[in-house]
């Protein structure tokens, strides 16, 4: 145990990834055996089996502390994280202990089952034989939430690099289904549990932003244009009877989106293809906030596939019959590309992204005007000769995106944040103005630097003018232009609309509360995209 | 806006203490202005006169002007001002802090400034005073702030240093430049030389002259090697935590000594390479038993957690309401000074 909180500290200690995959070789090179395969299980987000509620942990915690509840409501509030406010909150540990992380893992799953009494006794002496940070990780061991910035692709390639075996088979092995009190950490690294041989990815191919006029690109049909799609990038990968699907994280996802796992029946052996997660309804696309409803979770039910189901939209063809095709000429891959989806019988679901038909650049400009109402970003240029290139490359591929819209507000109420932000005013809500009122149009908690965030702080604390739990009400002097994607009525907001992707665009410090923009001013710009 | 009290109200200038004429810690220009320590939240250059520890007076003249009208006072020591006694007695917060006790007419008033119940070794220990009201901080009022002792913090200390030396990094040390600074220099000095930021070196000069047995530490100049550094430790104020000249050193490790780095957050916030938790201001423990030492029938909790700790007194049957003062800013507040330097 105190190697892996050891670990965690040098974690969280660090927030340069190279650190941290340092930590984490170190850790997998010399921490005890039978620990490391539930570690990676953790840090992978595979729970076990929750011993004790939370409301228990809560009110035994509580209790030790003796302090009333409400103020350690406050505690929590202030730190922002369960675990860690019980470690902090409880009295100092009359024992330590040397026991191992397997062990307390063992002990904790075979809590279930027990009576709470047996449980009480257990956690109440646990707590009272280790050290603060120890404990913060021992009530992480119960809650089975283990989020301390460790990605997928992190942990892979920290254990690529200490076992020397490629990430990919790595990350394949990891996301297949085992259990930790049953494989070995060499068993993991070597994939016996599955067969590694078919599920590698390509890197994927990426554009750089357009910032000249496409003019500048020459030819006009030299090119390739398509909507750029706001969604999660994949990779679908069949081979020898399996399917996988990839995010562009090099995270395997296949198991997040089973309405597209009827390709491993359709689609031939040895094919690659490239394109966008998205929300897809009746063949139109949806806002990326209905996708995000999907995204990061570890069992989806069917309610979330009925409100979000999702669709995939095929850019390119990598693979064909079992060969790289990468080098050929988009134009080529395009016509294979189209071969392959035609033989594909739910093309609501698998759908092929279409090329946008345009003479000249004036009349593409005119075509991008419209892409809100497809829900799309821009436009995307390739060139019809071009390569599949692995990562960035300049001059192939552009993106042409469309500017955001913007809004000058006021903030009017300022909350504190989460993690890493739960001491300071992050949180932050936005009004414009209706004749003599503020309305409220937006929440934004991003889009500031950490410099701004503290001036914003100071600002709140010295401004606040009333409270409302952890809300203040601060005076509507601080102007933020906010940027934001589209607008929609809307019934639920008092303003009668909402905006859609708002977050801070600049702190304008050159304009002062008067010079915001009023709500009327919305409601044109709402009838004008109806 | 608060209940008047028999010695002290709470206005828009400060605490002030009307059968006396004074203020406590203003924050807008008085007449005469009685100083509990030196950092910006609670001393402001313009009032016509100051009174504080003879341990502040250097502090004062340094950062507020040479030619400023301080008068002084040793600890326990008493002085009437339009018959109010007035006395100082030790806050252990930073160097030459007090907490000033007010006496008139058999009603006792002590407001307490910053201040911390632990021994750190350069600040006079804390001494808690018996008292009908009291005024306390609450930086750190929440049960989640609970100190280690200070050896264990700097054994701490001593271990990262250790480690970055093996791997060539130069350790930096973030600490204010009136407090934190003296109470690292104290308890670090020993084999490994001590380079100190500009503001810490003029404090400390003015505080050796005032007769503090401080030990040696080497003032930062553009002549100093990068490979001194190295070997040695360095400890700056927050303000240059993220300058260039940082960025200068050979791999600099950043270690935050702060109350705050308590909180995996506060660790996360600043970015540091390593936080420690090591605070001028009283724990939740510490707050506690200085409030109850001083046996007040009446306790102000000012900034910091104030509405919560002020219930909780409450609640256990100390009688306490909040107050809202300009204090707790200190951060904010030494950058600015950094800026005027």
């Amino acid at each position: 145990m105190k190697r892996f909180t050891q670990l965690i500290q040098q974690l969280e200690t660090s927030n340069k990834t190279n650190d941290k995959i340092a930590a984490l070789v170190s850790y997998f090179s010399t921490a005890d055996e039978r620990d490391k395969p539930f570690v990676i299980a953790m840090f992978t987000g595979k729970k076990p089996r929750r011993p004790v509620p939370t409301a228990l942990i809560r009110q035994w915690a509580t209790e030790l502390s003796d302090i009333p509840a409400w103020l350690f409501a406050e505690s929590y509030h202030s730190v922002g994280d369960l675990s860690e406010t019980i470690a902090l909150v409880l009295p100092p540990a009359a024992h330590t202990t040397d026991r191992k992380l397997h062990e307390w893992i063992n002990d904790l799953a075979a809590l279930n089952g027990k009576d709470d009494e047996a449980k009480k006794m257990f956690i109440l002496h646990a707590w009272d034989s280790l050290d603060t940070q120890e404990r913060f990780i021992f009530n992480k061991l119960i809650s089975g939430n283990f989020r301390i910035g460790v990605s997928n692709k992190m942990l892979v390639n920290a254990i690529s690099k200490q076992s020397d075996t490629d990430s990919n088979k790595i990350m394949h092995s990891i996301m297949g289904k085992w259990n930790p009190g049953e494989i070995t950490y060499q068993e993991l690294i070597a994939g016996a549990h599955v067969n590694t041989d078919n599920s590698w990815p390509y890197p994927f191919c990426l554009a750089y932003a357009l910032e000249a006029e496409p003019a500048s690109l020459g030819e006009a049909n030299d090119w390739q244009a398509e909507w750029k799609w706001d969604g999660i990038r994949g990779q679908i990968v069949k081979r020898n009877g399996e399917l996988f699907i990839w995010s562009r994280g090099e995270e395997l996802v296949t198991d997040q989106f089973p309405e597209l796992h009827f390709l491993r029946d359709e689609l031939p052996d040895g094919t690659v293809i490239d394109g966008e997660i998205l929300s897809v309804k009746d063949g139109q696309v949806q806002a990326f906030s209905i996708l995000q409803q999907r995204l990061n979770r570890k069992t989806i039910n069917k309610a979330q596939l009925k409100d979000a189901p999702i669709g995939f939209f095929i850019y390119d063809l990598l693979e064909y019959r079992g060969a790289d095709i990468r080098t050929e000429p988009l134009s080529e891959r395009r016509k294979l590309l189209e071969g392959i989806i035609s033989q594909i019988s739910n093309t609501d679901v698998a759908i092929l992204s279409p090329v946008i038909e345009f003479n000249d650049w004036e009349q593409l400009a005119e075509i991008r005007k419209g892409s809100r109402e497809n829900n799309s970003e821009g436009i995307m240029l390739k060139k019809l000769s071009s390569s599949y290139h692995s990562g960035r490359k300049r001059g192939d591929w552009w993106k042409w995106k469309i500017n955001p819209y913007t809004v000058d507000t006021v903030m009017i109420y300022a909350q504190k944040g989460s993690g890493r932000r739960a001491n300071h005013f992050t949180d932050y809500t936005f009004a414009v103005r209706d004749g003599e009122h503020l309305i409220t149009v937006a929440k934004a908690y991003s889009g500031l630097t950490d410099k701004e965030i503290k001036e914003v702080d100071a600002f709140v604390k010295k401004n606040a003018i009333e409270k409302f739990g952890p809300v203040r009400t601060v005076k509507p002097e601080l102007v933020f232009e906010i940027a934001f994607e589209g607008i929609a009525e809307s019934k639920r907001h008092k303003a009668g609309l909402a905006l859609r992707f708002p977050r801070i665009a600049r702190w304008r410090k050159d304009k002062v509360a008067a010079e915001i923009n009023t709500l009327d001013d919305l409601r044109q710009l709402l009838a004008s995209t109806l | 806006m608060y209940p008047a009290m028999a010695l002290i109200t709470f206005t828009n200038k400060g605490i002030y203490c009307e059968q006396g004429g004074f203020y406590i810690d203003p924050w807008k220009p008085v007449e005469l202005a009685v100083t509990t320590h030196g950092h910006a939240d609670h001393v402001k250059w313009g009032n016509k006169g100051y009174l504080c520890h003879e341990l502040t007076k250097p502090v004062l003249l340094q950062r507020l002007g040479a030619d400023l009208p301080v008068q002084t006072l040793p600890y326990n020591k008493e002085i009437s001002i339009n018959g109010v006694k007035v006395s100082l007695f030790p806050a252990g917060h930073v160097i030459g802090s007090s907490q000033i006790r007010l006496e008139y007419k058999g009603e006792i008033c002590v407001v307490s400034g910053d201040y911390k119940v632990e021994y750190d070794g350069i600040s006079a220990a804390f001494e808690p005073v018996k008292c009908h009201s009291f005024v306390s901080e609450s930086t750190f009022g929440l049960p989640i702030y609970k100190w280690l002792p200070q050896e264990t913090v700097f054994g701490q200390i001593r271990n990262w240093v250790a480690d970055n030396q093996d791997q060539m990094k130069t350790s930096v040390l973030i600490a204010y430049s009136l407090g934190k600074a003296q109470r690292l220099i104290k308890n670090l000095a020993g084999d490994i030389p001590i380079y100190v930021h500009n503001s810490i070196a003029n404090l400390n000069e003015g505080f050796i002259r005032a007769g503090v047995d401080l030990p040696e530490t080497i003032r930062i100049s553009p002549d100093t090697k990068k490979d001194e550094l190295q070997k040695g430790i360095v400890i700056v104020p927050p303000a240059l935590a993220d300058g260039k000249w940082m960025k200068s050193l050979h791999h600099a490790a950043t270690g935050v000594c702060s109350g705050w780095m308590q909180v995996r957050a506060g660790r996360r916030w600043r970015a540091a390479d390593a936080g420690f938790a090591l605070s001028d201001h009283a724990d939740w423990p510490g707050l506690l038993s200085a409030i109850k030492a001083t046996e007040a029938e009446k306790v102000f909790v000012t900034h910091g957690f104030v509405s919560t700790f002020s219930k909780y007194l409450n609640e256990i049957g100390i009688p306490s309401a909040e107050v809202v003062t300009r204090y707790g800013n200190e951060e904010d507040e030494e950058e600015e000074i950094l800026k005027e330097a």
